[in-house]
């Protein structure tokens, strides 16, 4: 499947002026950036910044006003079918079923991606294991607590080994150490060469992101590393550097 | 259904696994509510026995009065007759004119019984006899039954006397109603109550599932996979599809036996023109579904929009003929309407396929421009 551009460059992502209106209202306004392969990518911005239109450009739920786009080497306009099965994704809404019990979740995605019958079973162990949830195959998803639940559904959503893993807002409301651990699961997909994409408005992980880039008001603003923003913009931490940039914001979203 | 399946398999290009492996889990769904399930299997049932029953118990024991002033051979067989029937029991005998309407005012009777005097004698001599028959209208539906209880029984006993003495006494009731009471409710109600369910069970069930997807996030997950919207409608679909058939059966079931209304006409017309019926109300679902995003709106719609036409405008409650020009107009639109004349065609007067053309044309018009119009609907993109 893998295609000459792909082997070429390291790009696994790529937009291009890519642009979206609604009416008059131009919820990201031409951005232009790369990921490479294995990094993790945050994609940080305020409220109605654009980022989550963006982010459903890119995997196929909307298309472009504008512009182009590339994810695991297809056009996300004309391949949209392929780009779906290149990618996992998780959003913010907590997005298991949770009349269903954890191995039936897992089977159900499974099936959804097509993962190969005679691994599913193998595979669920693997991850039942790394995540220590040997005793809670046959739990319903329900009464798991939340920080459970989620690092659950971030290894579903890269249980078929996607090329790029899209994570919307996905530590919402989980307290600090839970989302060390949950980082700890980013780390470790990158490891295997799974590209994250990942959206937050926690500073704190903002940092553990390879690259990041900063929305404001639909367009990019600032994107390099962590350690170069800070640096740039003479600030103590990402928090500092994101203050400063959202200050230009015009648009009054909630 | 599962030669449907594998055609669509083939010709979306749809993976075997994928779609068990998603109808597996809407069972699971289904299974695992409580509610739904009470909803799914019980709701059926009581509703055949309240519709089946209500009507016939109602009308048994029916509490009379009777004023004879006469009290003769002739009157008092006839009260004999009516006090004997399992519909009536008599409850006071007036002794004026003036206790009719105190009688109806204290209420806790249904019909007055009000012989003329010398009954017999105006039998004998003149060959004709009065008797008045006094209901309580404010619940016409019931007091056209009794009174048509009453007119039976009293026609009854004309014939035996003319069997007798062979000379055709005349004896006129004042109210006269073409009806014939005994049958009516449960043959009337056996074929509305298929209707409701099946568009209950499919349209409202179909449409909350959908509903929920949506609110709790998952649609978003499924709409980013690699599962055609097509696909998740169709395997949604599926489940609530099967659960009609069970609700089907069990309703000719309980209907044949419980209550006693036979499949008079062709069995296999009558699951052609369910088939049909079933897909037109799946269609409705998703159109609803497609439409709303929460599972109350859904609910409501589903409530709104189909159940309350399905059981005033139908023909379930009250007969078409007697609406107003502008409500028997809506009630062509109404897929429950076609359905319920076409199936009591076939089980109360067990007509053949031919008589069922017509309304299977008209749902199966009715079913492709929903289906067409729900997937043309369906939000492939969020946005």
């Amino acid at each position: 499947m893998d295609t000459i551009l792909q082997d070429q460059s390291n790009k696994v992502i790529t937009a291009e002026n890519l642009t979206k209106k609604f009416g008059n209202f131009t919820a990201v306004d031409s951005i232009t950036f790369e990921v490479e392969h294995g990094e993790i990518f945050g994609f940080l911005g305020a409220n109605g910044a654009g980022k989550t239109t963006a982010m459903r450009m890119l995997c196929g739920l909307s298309f472009p006003s504008a512009g182009k786009g590339t994810v695991a080497g297809y056009d996300i306009e004309k391949q949209s079918e392929l780009v779906k099965k290149s990618i996992g994704y998780m959003s913010q809404k907590f997005a298991l079923y949770e009349d269903l019990k954890v191995w039936e979740n897992i089977r159900l995605y499974a099936g959804i991606y097509d993962v190969p019958e005679n691994e599913i079973n193998p595979r669920t162990d693997e991850l039942l294991k790394r995540l220590g949830f040997e005793n809670e195959k046959d739990t319903l998803v329900k009464s798991l607590p939340l920080g459970w639940k989620q690092k659950l559904a971030f290894s579903v959503a890269i249980f078929h080994e996607p090329k790029v893993v899209f994570l919307d807002e996905p530590t919402g409301g989980v307290d600090p150490a839970t989302r060390r651990q949950f980082w700890e699961l980013i780390y470790q997909a990158a490891d295997r060469g799974i590209t994250v994409f990942v959206t937050t408005h926690y500073m704190d992980e903002a940092e553990y992101c390879d690259r990041v880039s900063i929305m404001v008001d639909g367009r990019i603003e600032a994107l390099d590393s962590p350690k170069n923003l800070k640096k740039q913009y003479n600030a103590r931490n990402m928090d500092e550097v994101f203050q400063q940039l959202a200050r230009k914001a015009t648009r009054i979203d909630s | 259904m599962k030669p449907i399946l594998l055609i669509e398999n083939w010709k979306l290009g749809i993976k075997k696994n994928t779609f068990l492996s998603f109808v597996r889990k809407e069972f699971r769904h289904i299974f695992r509510d409580t509610w739904t399930m009470v909803i799914l299997l019980l709701l059926p049932v009581l509703m055949l026995i309240l519709f089946g029953y209500a009507i016939t118990t109602e009308v048994k024991n029916s509490k009379i009065a009777i004023f004879d002033p006469s009290k003769d051979v002739a009157t008092e067989a006839i009260i004999r007759k009516l006090a004997a029937s399992q519909y009536f029991s008599v409850v006071k005998m007036l002794n004026s004119q003036t206790e009719i309407d105190e009688t109806f005012k204290k209420g806790g009777i249904n019909l007055i019984v009000v012989f003329n005097e010398n009954f017999n004698e105006n039998m004998m001599h003149t060959g004709t006899a009065q008797v008045q028959l006094i209901a309580d209208g404010s619940d016409p539906n019931s007091a056209k039954t009794i009174v048509g209880y009453a007119s039976n029984i009293i026609a009854a006993y004309q014939q035996e006397i003319f069997k007798i003495n062979n000379i055709p006494y005349q004896i006129n009731p004042e109210v006269k109603l073409l009806y014939n009471p005994q049958l009516k409710g449960a043959y009337n109600f056996v074929p509305g109550v298929m209707g409701m369910i099946l568009m209950l069970i499919c349209a409202m069930m179909t449409s909350i599932s959908i509903a929920r997807e949506k609110e709790m996030g998952t649609m978003e997950i499924l709409l980013v996979s690699p599962m055609k919207p097509i696909y998740i409608i169709l395997s949604k679909a599926a489940p609530y599809f099967v659960l009609s058939l069970v609700n089907l059966t069990t309703i000719l079931v309980l209907s044949v036996f419980m209550l006693g209304v036979p499949i008079a006409g062709s069995f296999v017309s009558l699951i052609v023109l369910s088939l049909v019926y079933i897909f037109v109300s799946l269609a409705l679902g998703l159109l609803i579904s497609s439409i709303v995003n929460s599972q109350l709106v859904a609910l409501l719609i589903s409530g709104m929009v189909l159940m309350l036409p399905v059981i005033m405008l139908s023909g379930l409650m009250f007969p078409i003929e007697n609406m107003p020009v502008f409500f028997q107009w809506i009630s062509q639109i109404i897929p429950a309407k076609w359905y319920i004349i076409g199936v009591k065609n076939i089980m109360i007067k067990g007509l053949g396929f031919s008589s069922i053309i017509n309304e299977l044309l008209v749902l199966g018009a009715m079913a492709v421009v929903l289906i067409g119009v729900s997937l043309k609907k369906f939000k492939i993109r969020l946005e």
